[in-house]
């Protein structure tokens, strides 16, 4: 007896079903696909790395008895009043307009709990997230919405962002359904536009100009706070340098991963440079300029375990930020909306319309309805948390490597796992001395 | 009168001056000399104070200004009066690019000319060039009022939202989204009361109102060229 077999049907590589149906999207709308998020392909990473622990060679710290330390100090260069933070987790800058009041004022109370500092965003900052913030980072960003010499004065820290990760050299975006009355308020924006950011600063170009503004900056704030220069990973070195030159206190480097609350798909997947290859040619910049550790690099970009701030550190970092990792902390994407999710054309682990308001996590969203399903104060519990999780689980490996404070771990901790990750973290491909690029 | 001569004493000890008063008000009127062209002098003001700058002042003269009204009787370089809240600004010579930047409130009065960008993203501020204004002037302008007594360069107001231009020369090109609208008598009285803070004659009637067309205010694939 003779059964016909299934056609077995063959996908195509370069037409794949997902390829399909964003050509299929493109062609009924005529428009870009808008998302948040950071890139969502397969990037070498942190996960390419591992720690070499201590044994003969090597002499490790007792797991839960013997010190490792965890703080730092950002901004000790020109500042008058550094930050010293207990943890060197940061939380990243993030608008109010792209969350919500409740998500910011979580971010704050998490932050502050777990010794560390938050960011504000493109959007001015808020009395919640002051109020809660024991060390709030200002961002001083293109669109300078909400920008104004009394909050100047009221930050611990001030970021100049050139650009992050999910999109070097774009600006920001804000579709108008997340435009209400507030957020319009404090833009000087009319409610409801789909408001687009400017690229680039309005009142200076190139880097001889970013050393008059910072010293502007500098003076109207009387040289008391640190001055941070945000950059998105795309030619590290030589931005790093420039920023540096030009009088920054703080690096903060983003890479691909990092998140973004709303740019085109194309853009997130496309433009910029994985963290894992952005961080050493950062620190070879600064060592150069024998200012590794003098000029403090906090880099972000797919933060999500101890492991990682542990690796991202060992390879020179002095600090870490995480932003969609602190989002997930707070709520977002939780099993729990996974019913609400798939009315929204999601599910609970996939939700990244972050630009469309209709969060039901209440964090990425205007609707008031829906913040308020996010309660400030359990959010910032978990938050904190998750914090403590991370430094945990880093200094466990930092024992392990025999290093009394986090900052003392370095890339003799690392080998790598795949060629190419050696080749972009310089570290030796594992059970060999062969650094790509580096000979023998 | 507080004088304040800049061959010796440095732009930090005169800033940190200016920024004392506003702690404990001790001298309202300041003559600064020998300004050289020097940038970020004025700058962070929160203070009702009066500042005469005699000479040249290099970058963001007057930045993010609060309450003060500081002129100077020179030229001026990149992002006079940048984010200015308050206040007033005048130059009595020309201005380089990005005059008036993001400001948000207050009168910044230029009498010569100004360059590129001026009033780019301004929200709320209001200008007066005596003179002429570069090209992307008012790009992304939020808010405020710009009256230009003489021409305006390429591109002019390039993705408006709400400001208002006013312009008595030719305009060379206007931006993406910004046309030439009717000029209704509140925006004849508007612009008299601002030519007259101003200090300058002109007649307003012999001035051209231009706005956003507010066509790219939301998403639309039809304008998809425009953006």
């Amino acid at each position: 007896m003779s059964e016909k077999q299934p056609p077995v049907l063959r996908e195509s590589a370069t037409f794949d079903r997902l390829t399909i149906q964003e050509i299929q999207r493109a062609a009924e709308t005529g428009i870009y696909d808008i998302r948040g998020g950071g890139t969502k392909r397969k990037v070498p990473h942190f996960d390419d790395l591992l720690l070499l622990g201590a044994s003969m060679s090597r002499y490790p710290l007792e797991g839960y008895r013997e010190k490792c330390g965890t703080d730092v100090i950002l901004g000790n260069r020109f500042a008058k009043k550094p930050i010293h933070l207990k943890i060197p987790v940061t939380i990243a800058g993030m608008s109010f307009g792209a969350l919500s009041a409740n998500a910011k004022e979580a971010l704050g109370r998490g932050a502050t709990i777990a010794g560390t500092s938050t960011t504000t965003g493109d959007g001015g900052m808020t009395p919640e997230e002051r109020g809660q913030s024991q060390h709030l980072v200002y961002q001083y960003l293109p669109s300078r919405y909400g920008m104004n010499p009394d909050d100047l004065r009221k930050a611990d820290a001030i970021e100049i962002v050139l650009g992050q990760g999910a999109k070097p050299g774009g600006g920001g975006m804000l579709l108008g359904m997340k435009v209400t009355e507030r957020v319009a308020g404090m833009r000087t924006l009319p409610i409801g536009v789909d408001q687009r950011s400017a690229c680039r600063h309005p009142d200076w170009t190139g880097p001889d100009d970013l050393a008059i503004k910072i010293a502007e900056i500098r003076e109207i704030t009387d040289w008391e706070k640190p001055i941070y220069v945000k950059i998105g990973a795309s030619r590290p070195y030589y931005d790093v340098k420039l920023a540096v030159k030009a009088g920054a206190d703080v690096i903060v480097l983003d890479g691909m991963q990092g998140g973004t609350a709303a740019t085109q798909e194309v853009f997130i997947e496309h433009v910029g440079i994985p963290i894992l290859c952005a961080i050493p040619q950062a620190v070879q910049a600064l060592q150069e300029m024998d200012m590794h550790r003098k000029v403090q690099l906090i880099v972000s970009g797919g933060i999500r375990t101890g492991a990682d701030v542990a690796k991202a550190m060992a390879m020179g970092a002095d600090a870490v930020a995480i932003g969609t990792a602190a989002l997930i902390a707070l709520g977002d994407n939780h099993p729990r909306l996974d019913d609400e999710l798939k009315k929204l054309g999601s599910a609970a682990g996939f939700y990244d319309d972050w630009q469309n308001g209709r969060d039901p996590a209440g964090i990425t969203t205007q609707d008031p309805e829906l913040a308020k399903r996010l309660d400030p104060i359990e959010g910032g519990r978990r938050l904190a948390n998750y914090l403590r999780v991370l430094v945990l689980e880093a200094q466990t490996m930092a024992r392990a490597c025999g290093k009394s404070h986090l900052l003392n771990l370095d890339p003799e901790d690392l080998v790598a796992l795949t060629v190419e990750s050696a080749a972009m973290a310089r570290v030796p491909l594992a059970g060999t001395r062969w650094v790509p690029g580096q000979g023998y | 009168m507080k004088t304040i001569d800049l061959s010796s004493a440095s732009v930090r000890d005169f800033n940190q001056a200016l920024h004392d008063q506003a702690r404990q008000l001790d001298e309202r009127e300041w003559l600064v000399s020998n300004s050289g062209g020097k940038h970020n002098l004025a700058v962070g003001v929160n203070q009702a104070l009066d500042i005469v700058i005699q000479g040249h002042a290099g970058y963001y003269c007057a930045g993010m200004n609060q309450q003060a009204n500081i002129t100077v009787h020179g030229n001026v370089g990149v992002g006079v009066a940048e984010n200015m809240m308050s206040g007033s600004v005048r130059i009595k010579g020309s201005a380089s690019q990005a005059a008036g930047a993001t400001a948000h409130g207050g009168l910044l009065v230029i009498e010569g000319d100004a360059g590129a960008r001026c009033g780019i993203s301004m929200k709320g501020v209001d200008i007066v060039v005596g003179g002429s204004i570069g090209h992307m002037s008012c790009f992304m302008g939020q808010a405020g009022r710009l009256v230009v007594c003489g021409d305006a360069g390429d591109a002019l107001g390039d993705s408006l939202y709400e400001t208002r231009i006013y312009v008595k020369g030719t305009v060379k090109s206007l931006g993406s989204d910004c046309i030439e609208k009717e000029m209704r008598a509140e925006h004849l009285e508007e612009l008299a009361e601002l030519l007259d803070q101003a200090g300058f004659a002109a007649d307003p009637a012999s001035f051209k109102r231009y706005g956003s067309a507010r066509q790219l205010y939301n998403f639309k694939v039809d304008n998809a060229s425009a953006y």
